[in-house]
């Protein structure tokens, strides 16, 4: 009995913190009584469903795929399909993104005040298209750039470390309204169901291919896919 | 009760559609360039099936219940009649007076970072990965702290107004001092961990915060100052996932120092 309720326990257990942040403050800072507190419990307990069910799913579905595909290409052994793959898997996911299309849709606004860009509705779409593809772009490169840096086995920090210049030189330059837009970016365009995949494709590289390490060489995509929308995204709305 | 079936369905919609180029591009590749059948094709399904099921049950019952809840104290918290009881809001602010935004921001971030799952799957692969040295609830637990204080010190930002970039550029000069002497298996999964704690649970709440800050407090404007606490999100979670590497280093050579003290 105990097995089958474990897991929604620990998904109880990992709700918790929320809860608790949330009562105190509503309770003690605030006094103010909880609002609507069946339809609350309601929710937590569709939260504590989800999130047990995905992680399930996690360790059936999107691991083994993300390293069968992984133990597919190192075996065929061609490293421009790997590569094809890699960028269309970045380019992909990010394009359909719906916080980066949020986001689009926010920088556009912010250009058209500033007068970047007509305040058209036509302009403004444009804009915010040219930004997505943009942004998706370089997910794509930024993947692209991570498989290659696993099958070489570069370390990490010098291209990181590199591209974080990039930001800074980038930052200097930018119209100052889209740097928060810029920032902000690099973190939209990882999505729950990406950052399994992908973690598990760079894993399954890592230890597929002689000399690498799992642990050392596996990790990193993410950082990557994190960096380059931010560059991306200041370059265009330098040049735009 | 309908309302919510239909608010159901179309956020499984949503994240159906979020999936399909996920699926075109696997199955696809997987058909044309490998041309070998997936193993465990049914299982695979099945896994697919629960993490589409498991986020939608997950997102609406954050809709329903805890953002609008967020959301509401997001707002009390930085209203000025909270912030200044009684008293009048004063011509020159005192960045001392949002001491609760920034409790409620460390708080906040700490908490959402625990319950993220992309975070839990990287978790879950790096215990895999690094045969238990580092831990799932370690490394959740490290990221968690950095969000926190991380998110804190955003707040701190927008109340006192001081540029964005100074912070984040500081930020990375401290990750780049940081990075020579952190154990090296460590340093790709810290990088990551910046860029997946801002997902599903901490972006909306944490925009909420920033937004409603930026709005009340006087001489802020929200498109400038509004922005920007993601990436601080995303920053400072690399500085402690080094810190806990370097911290369980530290304590296994202590560890073997007393083992080698009881052998001699």
């Amino acid at each position: 009995m105990y097995q089958v309720f474990r897991p929604f326990i620990d998904s109880l257990r990992d709700l918790l913190p929320i809860i608790v942040v949330i009562g105190f403050f509503q309770l003690f800072v605030l006094q103010q009584p909880i609002p609507d507190l069946g339809n609350l419990l309601v929710g937590v307990f569709m939260v504590v469903i989800g999130l047990t069910l995905f992680i399930r799913g996690l360790e059936m579905g999107l691991f083994p795929l993300g390293e069968n595909m992984a133990y597919a290409f190192a075996r065929k052994g061609s490293a421009l399909w790997l590569f094809a793959f890699a960028f269309a898997l970045g380019f992909g996911t990010t394009i359909a993104e719906p916080a980066l299309i949020a986001v689009a849709a926010k920088a556009a606004e912010i250009a058209a005040n500033a007068a970047f860009i007509d305040k058209s509705e036509e302009a403004m779409d444009s804009y915010a298209f040219g930004l997505r593809l943009t942004v998706a772009l370089s997910v794509g490169v930024a993947i692209v750039v991570g498989v290659m840096r696993i099958i070489r086995g570069w370390p990490i920090q010098y291209l990181i470390i590199g591209g974080y210049l990039g930001v800074v030189v980038m930052t200097m330059f930018a119209p100052k309204e889209i740097i928060g837009i810029a920032y902000d970016s690099g973190g939209v365009t990882t999505s729950t169901i990406t950052v399994p995949l992908v973690t598990a494709l760079g894993v399954g590289l890592a230890s597929s291919i002689k000399g690498r390490n799992p642990m050392t060489d596996g990790f990193g995509l993410i950082a990557f896919a994190s960096l380059t929308p931010m560059i991306f995204v200041m370059g265009y709305g330098m040049l735009i | 009760m309908t309302a919510f079936f239909i608010h159901l369905w179309q956020v499984m919609l949503g994240t159906i559609l979020d999936v399909l180029p996920i699926v075109i591009i696997i199955f696809g590749f997987q058909g044309l360039v490998i041309r070998k059948p997936v193993p465990n094709m049914r299982k695979v399904l099945v896994g697919f099936t629960y993490v589409l099921l498991g986020l939608a049950f997950f997102l609406v019952g954050l809709e329903e219940a805890l953002f609008p809840l967020g959301d509401l104290m997001a707002k009390q918290l930085t209203d000025p009649s909270f912030i200044y009881a009684g008293r009048s809001v004063p011509e020159l602010i005192h960045w001392q007076d949002y001491k609760w935004v920034y409790l409620f921001a460390a708080a906040i971030g700490f908490a959402t970072t625990v319950a993220e799952p992309a975070l839990i799957a990287v978790a879950i692969k790096a215990q895999d990965v690094s045969g238990g040295t580092i831990s799932v609830w370690g490394l959740r637990v490290a990221v968690a702290i950095g969000v926190g204080a991380g998110i804190a010190l955003g707040t701190y930002r927008i109340v006192t107004g001081t540029p964005l970039h100074y912070y984040i550029i500081a930020g990375y000069v401290l990750v780049i001092i940081q990075t020579s002497y952190a154990p090296k298996n460590i340093i790709a999964l810290a990088y990551d961990s910046g860029g997946v704690t801002t997902s599903t649970v901490t972006v909306p709440l944490v925009t909420a915060l920033g937004l409603g800050l930026a709005s009340t407090v006087p001489g802020r404007s929200v498109l400038i100052d509004g922005f920007g606490l993601i990436a601080f999100a995303s920053l400072f979670p690399m500085l402690t996932v080094m810190g806990y590497a370097q911290l369980s280093r530290w304590r296994a050579s202590r560890n073997n120092v007393h083992g080698d003290n009881k052998g001699g």
